[in-house]
């Protein structure tokens, strides 16, 4: 194919590939990477009591503040994490194990059916290793909760439930859930609510104070901030039992050294994402609606997910179904062309599995299987765009040949619509 | 040419893409993910689908400098290789899953997609030549995979690579040493990939439960002991058929019929084994009249002197010498010299 081969995010993002998947990772900000090679040279471990101890304090406590800030919260509600999936296990198993020890009645836990594996395979894990009721929130055919239905499924028993969780917006379609809504209809029934807001932070307005969520979940490299680096909002107060004993570092729910660089870098991120999110968000809503309506009229039979364009939904991401394709045949194909995407999930063998955010909303196991998600970020341009659409089709009309030989009639949408 | 890699994370698929890169083309890997949970299959370096293997073969292909892809082929090994190896013990047939895996999964499966996606060729390790339309023995007679090939028809093979098949396998290694491929020292696979442990009569009562019948001796019609599955015994085999008590003449006795019908395992005394001819179906065959050639039967075995000839749709193998342990369900392979004439499966046995 003679398509140069370049890293796949990053530096090289210009020279030769279309990186469609910033909702993955996107590349580190300028002002991050510069906060992180400041601190990493000058070292020290903020716990000591000595000068270089207090200069390494000094860069954790006010990244907190600008962390802080930029989500609308106190500095001492952030509790700095090592991502978003450890975020997610300490809000869910630390606000669990915490809830059912004060009132030992509560036992029910609900989550929405498309939430991250973060969120899924740790109920599960409650559910299977501990007592926990674990009941999945179905979603409309956005994949969005909708608040009746939380308040229903509380109603049921309200004194059983520990806790709630659904996401701010979801990282396969994009829908934005209706946080304050559900948060308030937890707290009717003394319930703590948890949302995930690993996708939305710096893509939409994200409010710690006015959202009404008892804990947030917020990741540093999807928003221009290095990986291996997150916190959880806990509003004060709230206790919560911790999943690693130690040094107690982190209001003594969270152990182990903090990672002053990143912890440095991941608040310069989202500073300066928060800061340019509104003109921002714009602009890619533009793109996206542009990606969209062009594949659309491309590809014959294509189908976009997830809620319409609009304050629903996250403006980078653009999800389209297929039918007649597998995934990973398309993303094979693209990856040729030097566009890169995602398929949704892979097991740790890296086989593709049908999203479970899909078949939540009612799309078949066929239709799941033969969708792609397309996210844009702070380095997309129209010439991304322009580079998808040049060759999405020739990539359809393969993948729907190979998709053929695999029984995929699928097309049968053509004459559907 | 744009070609497909199968790499199942061993040595030999590695070198094998990495040749097939140095010869210029554009060489894409994959590694087929065959096990429905290849967590269950986590058990060392052995077999063909572990999570472990995966990620070999994609360090491999870092290594080499190739796009690197998993595709799942769980439910089609299921259906087409495992489900129909059961079924022919059931049968009281002795299948070769590896012969199946190449002309269902690999050959076709893999190949069609391969095919569709705009690849022009797929790529194995396996140690056979290929020039044109002539499959030969590999130079390596040890490693020789020529007959789990043989049943490949011409259309498949005009769209295969075997770029090992001039090299021995201590060569193959030593290279991959020198290309700085970690599975350089990996170990041989053996066996049946899907089987971790090897002990296949265990998996099959696993699979079938316990179908008791009797053991009874071929000359005298006599019931000699009771078996737990007539599936768990192939014809030829030897051990593990627990008598207690020898043959009067106190000469081995071997399986010679397994029929899963009464489910009755019959035994008897190691002539009563030799084959004169067999007919083989489902054959790749295209020559007209008798052919002189040499018969193999299984995949590490010797080639006999044989005669073959179409008839209709099977393929009748006249064998110059009485041929021992070959059962139906195997694959027959003719050659010419280390030139491979054709084969197909056989269905039934003379004696």
């Amino acid at each position: 194919m003679g398509v140069g081969r370049v890293s796949p995010a990053g530096a090289d993002i210009l020279g030769g590939v279309t990186y469609l998947d910033h909702a993955a990772t996107t590349p580190m900000r300028p002002e991050a990477v510069a906060a992180y090679n400041a601190a990493l040279a000058d070292g020290g471990n903020a716990s000591s009591l000595h000068a270089s101890g207090r200069r390494a304090r000094r860069v954790v406590e006010e990244s907190r503040e600008a962390l802080a800030a930029a989500l609308r919260a106190r500095p001492s509600e952030v509790v700095f994490t090592a991502g978003g999936t450890e975020s997610d296990n300490l809000a869910i198993k630390g606000l669990y194990w915490a809830r059912r020890a004060a009132e030992p009645r509560r036992h029910r836990v609900l989550v929405s059916a498309v939430e991250h594996r973060a969120i899924l395979d740790t109920v599960i894990w409650l559910a299977e290793a501990q007592d926990a009721q674990v009941e999945l929130l179905p979603v409309d055919a956005t994949g969005m909760v909708r608040p009746e239905v939380l308040a229903a499924a509380i109603a049921r028993d309200p004194d059983s439930v520990a806790l709630i969780s659904v996401m701010w917006a979801n990282n396969e379609v994009g829908t934005v859930s209706p946080v304050a809504e559900l948060a308030a209809i937890a707290h009717r029934y003394g319930i703590v609510f948890h949302t995930d807001a690993v996708q939305a932070v710096g893509s939409i307005p994200v409010s710690f104070e006015d959202s009404g969520a008892d804990a947030l979940t917020v990741s540093a490299h999807k928003l221009g901030g290095p990986i291996g680096m997150g916190a959880l909002l806990v509003r004060r107060g709230l206790t919560l039992a911790p999943l690693t004993h130690g040094g107690g570092q982190e209001r003594d729910v969270r152990s182990g050294t903090l990672d002053t660089p990143g912890v440095a870098a991941f608040a310069a991120a989202a500073s300066a994402a928060v800061a340019e999110q509104p003109v921002e968000a714009v602009r890619l809503a533009a793109l996206r609606d542009d990606l969209v309506a062009r594949v659309l009229a491309a590809v014959p039979g294509a189908v976009a997910n997830g809620a319409p364009s609009g304050p629903g939904r996250l403006p980078g991401i653009a999800h389209l179904t297929f039918p007649g394709c597998e995934g990973d045949s398309l993303l094979l194909l693209l990856d040729a062309h030097g566009i890169e995407c995602s398929t949704g999930s892979a097991c740790s063998a890296g086989v593709a599995q049908p999203s479970h955010v899909l078949l939540a909303m009612g799309v078949d196991e066929a239709r799941a299987r033969g969708s792609l998600r397309f996210s844009l970020g702070r380095t997309s341009t129209a010439a991304d765009v322009d580079a998808l659409v040049r060759v999405i089709m020739p990539v359809v009309g393969r993948a729907r040949r190979a998709g053929a030989l695999a029984g995929l009639s699928g097309l049968s949408g053509l004459s559907g619509g | 040419m744009r070609v497909l890699a199968a790499m199942s994370g061993g040595v030999d698929s590695a070198v094998a893409a990495a040749r097939a890169a140095d010869a210029g083309h554009d060489v894409t890997g994959v590694h087929l993910a065959l096990a429905k949970s290849p967590e269950s299959h986590r058990t060392g370096a052995r077999g063909c689908c572990t999570i472990e293997d995966a990620r070999d073969a994609r360090r491999a292909a870092d290594i080499i400098g190739i796009p690197f892809y998993v595709w799942d082929l769980a439910d089609r090994f299921e259906h087409d290789v495992i489900d129909e190896f059961v079924a022919a013990y059931e049968a009281g047939r002795t299948p070769n899953p590896c012969v199946r895996c190449n002309e269902r999964i690999k050959f076709a499966a893999v190949l069609e997609r391969a095919l569709a996606l705009g690849f022009d060729a797929v790529v194995t390790g396996h140690h056979a030549r290929l020039s044109g339309a002539v499959l030969r023995r590999s130079v390596d007679p040890g490693k020789d995979q020529s007959y789990v090939l043989g049943t490949l028809r011409p259309d498949q093979l005009a769209h295969a690579i075997f770029p090992l098949g001039d090299t021995t396998k201590t060569e193959v290694r030593a290279e991959a040493a020198r290309r700085g491929l970690a599975v350089a020292d990996k170990p041989d696979s053996h066996d049946i990939c899907f089987i971790a442990d090897g002990d296949t009569g265990r998996w099959l009562r696993d699979r079938l439960g316990s179908q008791p019948g009797p053991v009874v001796d071929a000359a005298t019609g006599e019931t000699l002991g009771e078996h737990e599955g007539a599936f768990a015994f192939t014809i030829g085999q030897r051990r593990g058929l627990r008598l207690g008590r020898p043959a009067p003449d106190g000469r081995p006795r071997y399986v010679l019929d397994v029929s899963p019908v009464t489910r009755t395992v019959t035994v008897g005394p190691a002539e009563a084994l030799d084959v004169s001819h067999l007919v083989a179906d489902r054959a790749v065959w295209p020559y007209e009249g008798p052919v002189v050639c040499a018969a193999q039967v299984r995949a590490h075995g010797q080639a006999v002197p044989a005669t073959a000839e179409g008839v209709g749709d099977e393929l009748r193998v006249a064998l110059d010498e009485p041929l021992r342990g070959t059962a139906p369900g195997q694959a027959v392979v003719l050659y010419d010299g280390d030139r491979v004439l054709g084969g197909g499966h056989v269905l039934r046995l003379g004696r």
